[in-house]
């Protein structure tokens, strides 16, 4: 079968299986982020004793007594030479436990703001046919938080938080607006004509550091039906970081299993969505053995 | 072989590409990061900030303190703005420090920006009150409005009021305010309360507002209360020739009529 | 001294604060003498009536206070204080009672010349020599005044007829307490004796002396040069205690105190300071030992007369001072002198207060002070080395001695042997010189000079005990029987004088002072077509003098670092030089070049620049003239005539 054209991507997923569960786990994720936000307004928008999260996402405090903490914010802390103190220390090893459990880089798809705008741009990159743009190498992100440790050391500063767009959106949100509007425009502009996946592909550190708190999380997705991939190719248009994907949908015959093991899937579930064949499935790393069907070819196979 | 080769030098090629970009990213970052270091005049940062590099370190943009100020005085420093991004600090003219006594923005913080060693808020230094303009400054005309005295909530300590015989008028006094940087926290209720266009007295960073002793200086008067004595004293009684019914005192008084 | 026969205020700095009115006499108190200035303007402040009238050559900060500030030409002090006294006759508002008993009337020798080298065209054309009185009667001294009337006086001056009627009112005023303050503008005068001696006339025709609040006082610039120099008697022509060299009693009497053979103190002064350089220059003083003095950056008219002397080839040249000083650039041997605290010792200032201080720390290194450094160096000299025969017959005892066991080991200097310092409290300090020498030499010294005033020819100088002085905060002489006096010459004040005498000038026979009219005379060198400005030169309150000192304190050097030439700017406009531009100061005898100051604290009027003399990259005194007053021997250096132009 011949693979889709990009602006066919998640059409026959509709067909197949109507719209709710071709669109569930994007709906379920957009409705997480603003979720969040929206815990967030709850103070401001509603009065005093309607607050539920104050702070933001680089340090917060729900109903008063759940402290959660970003670990790579703390981490560029401790670099810049300050002393870790036990009250961020607490909230960042919650957080860092919820990510080992669900997945390191759910931060990015189910929380993360910055997200809805990189969507949005790949998506309308999609529609609208447009190609082109630089193409450099995803380990760039890598690069650059090595880099953010780095010049927080030299410094004695959290560097990074000056420039960072993932906190300048979500505190803008919160906190008011100024210029901030610029940065979104900017990282939509990029992502749109610049760079595909630009951003979040390519560059932010943030993901970056959530991938790595993911290399051993539990919560994955597995190409677990990849017997009956008719290789239609949404899967692999539609994910923002489809690298992932080859491993596990074919790597039957090197003996991969089926789980999506790469540190760099966000567990999005986009691939869960727009798949006619119901390939994939949310299960957990620990599921990986070879396919019954599989393993009997193996046997075969001299 | 020839591949092999060639795919290396790539790689390398390819690294040292990466490499340097993010380098110079680095670079970049480091040298905007320390421009940005220097806090404008105005911006005073909330209680138990230490100095500005260390704060720097530490503080994570959570708007925890923002938050749980009970009087909506600390902001979030936005983009364009000449503090440090996502920052909080605030405008003594605008809204200066209430002074709370649990100190609420200290406890917010989780990383400790907010030094949690702060338990009094008497002992913060968010930066010190110096009378700036002493031609403006209604006191030093001669006439009383001590306005910032009064609403220092440190009263008769961080601000006093030193009394001098007006030379103008010939029979008032001038009550000239004086901040005591031993006491006085850079609140800013002074700045705020000043009655004149541009306050005379404002809330300067405390490295601006202070001067430094040589360290080998030792001031006499100071010396002799620690001792609890002269510490060059006339051991011995001084006598003087003098007629009938004067005497001499020390102690810069001199020479007296003997009311005996 | 020719006015009381007695040196020394008879005042003290009590006087700040009971007087009503102060004039300054060529005293810039702000700067000079900024504690006195700061009693001095808080009796202004806070006293009904007080007046202060300033009066200088250029103006300085003392004019921020003054109610009468006057800016005069050079030279000019001598009629203004001529006019004064002319005043206070004219309205009648003399003493009658107090001249009568206590005043002799008396006029000095005038053209007396400028103490420059006596083939100097101005040293040939004079007419007159030295310092004789002779003495007139009141209608004389009336006459004599009578040039100086406010019309001429204002003319000659230049200072506004209202401003000269205002002093001379504040003098004439029997109700004023008045106290006139002067320093090196009267003293580095060359008719400086003259004009001290003016303003004298003035507080003697009025009674306004000896009591609190009325004071002639010379604060003299150094105020330790009281107790350091003159006290003591290191002069060419003084003895301790106001004797003098030329009196034979006066030598006879130090000769017995110092246990030496009569006739062992030559009745010739020696060199005077000026003179030494010329002597030096001329090869007629071959031998100059200078101890913690920068006389190369201080005296005048360095490159004909300082120079030459120093580095004539047939000189050897010894430098004691703890800096590199451009004098000890300039000597042959250098010896590190330990700095005052590091040794212990004594001062006396201007009011007659004498102190003592113990050793603080230490000398570096191997410095030694300048007491032990003398000492030490009279166990080099055998008397029969340096004694003619027949002065050492005179007293046997003598033979084969060396000048350290006649002069101290002998009995006398060296009675109090070796102790442990120590103050009430029990602190220890150290002796140096003592630990060297084996005994309490200063104690010694000290008890032996005070026999010159409890013991000696001339009454009034008495000192107290050596311990009394470790144990009080310094002590105002004449201590007698333990009591200090603050005002001299006035019974119950003065314990010489006697109940009923009122005041006596015990310094002269007749117990009454001289009133010495002098005349205006011109100074040595006024400026003229080629050299058209006047130069005054002095200090700035950062600085002390030669600076060797205050510029290596890193604070002072930030506040001041280098000389400047203070300026009007109409006359920095008319040579092409802006402020801060580095210009040339020339006389006929050298030039240096510095930057121009139109802003600064001093103020010179159009016809007059200032220059400081505390940088030693910049030695204002090659520039300077080395004219003296012929009586103190001291320096003018307030006035030459210079010319300045871009560098």
């Amino acid at each position: 079968m011949l693979a889709n054209l990009p602006e066919k991507v998640g059409k026959e997923a509709v067909l197949a299986k109507g719209w709710w569960l071709a669109n569930k786990w994007l709906l379920l994720r957009r409705t997480s982020q603003l979720l969040v936000i929206a815990l967030f307004l709850s103070g401001p928008l509603l009065g005093e004793g309607y607050w539920i999260a104050k702070g933001n996402l680089t340090s917060s405090l729900t109903f008063d007594i759940l402290p959660l903490t970003d670990p790579y914010v703390l981490l560029q802390s401790f670099f810049a030479g300050h002393e870790i103190i036990s009250q961020a220390l607490i909230g960042a090893a919650i957080v860092t436990v919820f990510y080992f459990l669900v997945g390191g880089r759910v931060f990015c798809s189910w929380v993360c703001p910055v997200n809805i705008v990189t969507d949005t741009a790949d998506g309308l990159r999609r529609k609208f046919n447009i190609k082109g743009g630089a193409r450099f190498s995803r380990n760039v992100r890598y690069w650059i938080l090595v880099m953010t440790l780095i010049v927080a050391v030299i410094s004695g500063s959290i560097a990074w938080e000056f420039i960072n767009p993932v906190s300048i959106l979500h505190r803008s949100i919160i906190f008011g607006f100024a210029y901030a509007g610029f940065v979104i425009l900017a990282i939509f502009i990029f992502d749109l004509l610049l760079s595909r996946q630009g951003w979040c592909g390519h560059l932010c550190p943030v993901g970056a550091f959530y991938s790595l708190l993911g290399r051993i999380s539990i919560i994955r997705v597995s190409a677990a039906n990849r017997d009956n991939c008719d290789d239609c190719m949404d899967c692999f248009l539609v994910c923002p970081e489809k690298q992932v994907i080859k491993p596990a949908l074919k790597g039957a015959e090197q003996g991969t299993g089926p789980v999506i093991m790469d540190k760099n899937c966000t567990n999005c579930g986009r691939c869960i969505d727009v798949c006619a064949k119901n390939v994939f499935n949310f299960s957990n790393r620990f599921n990986n053995g070879m396919l019954m069907n599989e393993s009997k070819k193996e046997e075969v196979a001299p | 072989m020839f591949d092999h080769l060639l795919s290396r030098r790539r790689f390398i090629v390819e690294t040292a590409r990466t490499a340097s970009g993010v380098a110079l990213l680095g670079i970049g970052l480091g040298l905007y990061t320390k421009e940005s270091k220097s806090l404008p005049v105005y911006a005073l940062r909330p209680p138990g900030v230490k100095s500005e590099d260390d704060f720097l370190s530490a503080c994570i943009r959570c708007g925890l303190c923002v938050r749980d100020c009970p009087y909506d005085i600390l902001k979030l420093s936005k983009l364009a703005e000449p503090v440090a991004l996502g920052t909080p600090y605030f405008e003594a003219r605008k809204v200066p420090c209430e002074m709370c006594e649990d100190i609420p923005c200290v406890k917010a913080c989780p990383t400790g920006a907010l030094d949690k060693g702060l338990t009094n808020i008497d002992d913060a230094r968010m930066g010190l009150a110096v009378i700036v303009d002493q031609e403006t400054c209604l006191n030093y005309l001669g006439l009383r409005c001590d306005v910032c005295h009064r609403v220092c909530p440190l009263l008769n300590e961080a601000i006093t009021l030193e009394p001098r015989h007006n030379q103008r008028s010939g029979k008032h006094t001038l009550f000239i305010p004086v901040v005591h940087s031993d006491k006085c926290t850079g609140c800013g209720k002074c700045e705020r309360a000043c009655v004149l266009e541009e306050a005379a007295i404002k809330v300067l960073p405390l490295d601006l507002a202070k001067g430094e002793l040589g360290h080998h200086y030792r001031l006499g008067w100071e010396e002799k209360e620690k001792a609890g004595e002269s510490l060059v004293t006339p051991d011995r009684e001084h006598k003087y020739n003098l007629p009938e019914g004067l005497k001499y005192e020390h102690d810069g008084k001199g020479l007296l009529k003997d009311t005996r | 001294m020719r006015a009381f026969g007695a040196d020394e205020p008879m005042g003290c700095y009590d006087d700040l604060e009971h007087a009503d009115a102060f004039v300054l006499w060529g005293a810039n108190m702000a700067e000079m003498h900024p504690i006195l200035w700061s009693r001095l303007s808080d009796t202004r402040l806070t006293k009904e009536g007080s007046e202060v009238h300033v009066l200088s050559t250029f103006k300085h900060r003392c004019f921020d206070l003054a109610d009468n500030g006057m800016v005069f030409t050079p030279q000019t002090d001598l009629a203004i204080a001529n006019y004064i006294a002319h005043y206070i006759i004219e309205t009648r508002s003399y003493n009658k009672d107090f001249i009568g008993d206590n005043v002799n009337f008396t006029k000095t020798v005038t053209d007396i010349g400028y103490g420059l080298r006596p083939e100097h065209p101005l040293e040939k054309a004079k007419t007159g020599k030295g310092g004789k009185l002779t003495k007139i009667n009141f209608e004389e001294y009336k006459k004599s005044v009578a040039k100086y009337d406010l019309e001429y006086t204002s003319k000659l001056s230049g200072v506004p007829k209202e401003n000269l009627l205002k002093l001379a009112k504040i003098y004439a005023d029997p109700n004023k307490k008045v106290t006139s303050f002067w320093t090196m503008g009267f003293n580095q005068h060359t008719r400086g004796v003259w004009v001290n001696g003016l303003v004298y006339n003035i507080h003697l025709l009025m009674g306004k002396i000896s009591e609190p609040g009325n004071s002639p006082f010379s604060l003299t610039g150094q105020p330790s040069a009281c107790g350091t120099a003159r006290e003591v008697g290191t002069f060419a022509h003084r003895l301790p205690a106001d004797l003098v060299v030329k009196v034979k009693s006066h030598r006879d009497f130090a000769e017995k105190v110092w246990k030496l053979p009569e006739g062992t103190i030559p009745p010739k002064p020696g060199y005077h300071a000026v003179l030494q350089n010329r002597m030096l220059k001329d090869g007629k003083l071959n031998a100059y030992w200078v101890m913690c003095n920068n006389n190369v950056q201080a005296a005048p008219n360095f490159n004909e007369e300082t120079y030459p002397g120093y580095r004539n080839p047939e000189n050897f040249i010894v430098v004691s001072d703890p800096y590199p000083t451009v004098t000890a650039i300039a000597g042959d041997l250098i010896l590190p002198t330990a700095m005052w605290t590091e040794k212990e010792g004594a001062y006396g200032n201007a009011e007659r207060r004498t102190q003592f201080w113990r050793q603080q720390v230490k000398a570096p290194g191997e410095a030694k002070s300048d007491l032990w450094q003398l000492v030490e160096f009279s166990k080099r000299f055998k008397v029969e080395e340096v004694w003619p025969a027949d002065l050492i017959a005179k007293q046997p005892g003598v033979k084969g001695k060396t000048l350290y066991e006649v002069l101290f080991k002998n009995g006398q200097v060296d009675k109090y042997p070796k102790q442990q310092v120590t103050d009430s409290r029990g602190n220890k300090y150290d002796n140096d010189e003592m630990d060297d020498f084996g005994f309490y030499l200063q104690k010694g010294l000290f008890e032996e000079y005070r026999r010159f005033g409890t013991e000696g020819p001339k009454k009034g100088h008495d000192l107290g005990e050596f311990d009394a002085y470790h144990k009080a905060r310094g002590m105002r002489w004449p201590v007698v029987k333990g009591k200090e006096t603050l005002w001299r010459y006035r019974e119950g004040y003065d314990p010489f004088v006697k109940k009923g005498e009122g005041v006596k000038f015990y310094g002269k026979k007749d117990g009454k002072a001289n009133i010495i009219f002098a005349p205006y005379e011109p100074p040595a060198e006024s400026p003229d077509k080629e050299y058209d400005l006047w130069l005054s030169t002095g200090r700035v309150l950062e600085h002390w003098h030669s600076g060797s000192m205050t510029r290596r304190v890193p604070e002072l050097y930030r506040a001041f670092p280098d000389a400047v030439m203070f300026m009007h700017p109409n006359d920095a406009k008319k040579r092409g030089l802006r402020r801060g531009m580095t210009a040339k100061v020339a006389s006929r005898r050298g030039d240096i070049s510095l930057k121009v100051e139109t802003r600064g604290r001093n103020r010179p009027p159009e016809g007059l620049v200032f220059v400081p003399w505390f940088d030693a990259g910049r030695l204002i005194n090659k520039v300077t003239l080395d004219a003296t007053d012929p009586l103190s021997k001291e320096t003018d250096y307030k006035k030459c005539a210079v010319k300045v132009e871009k560098a």
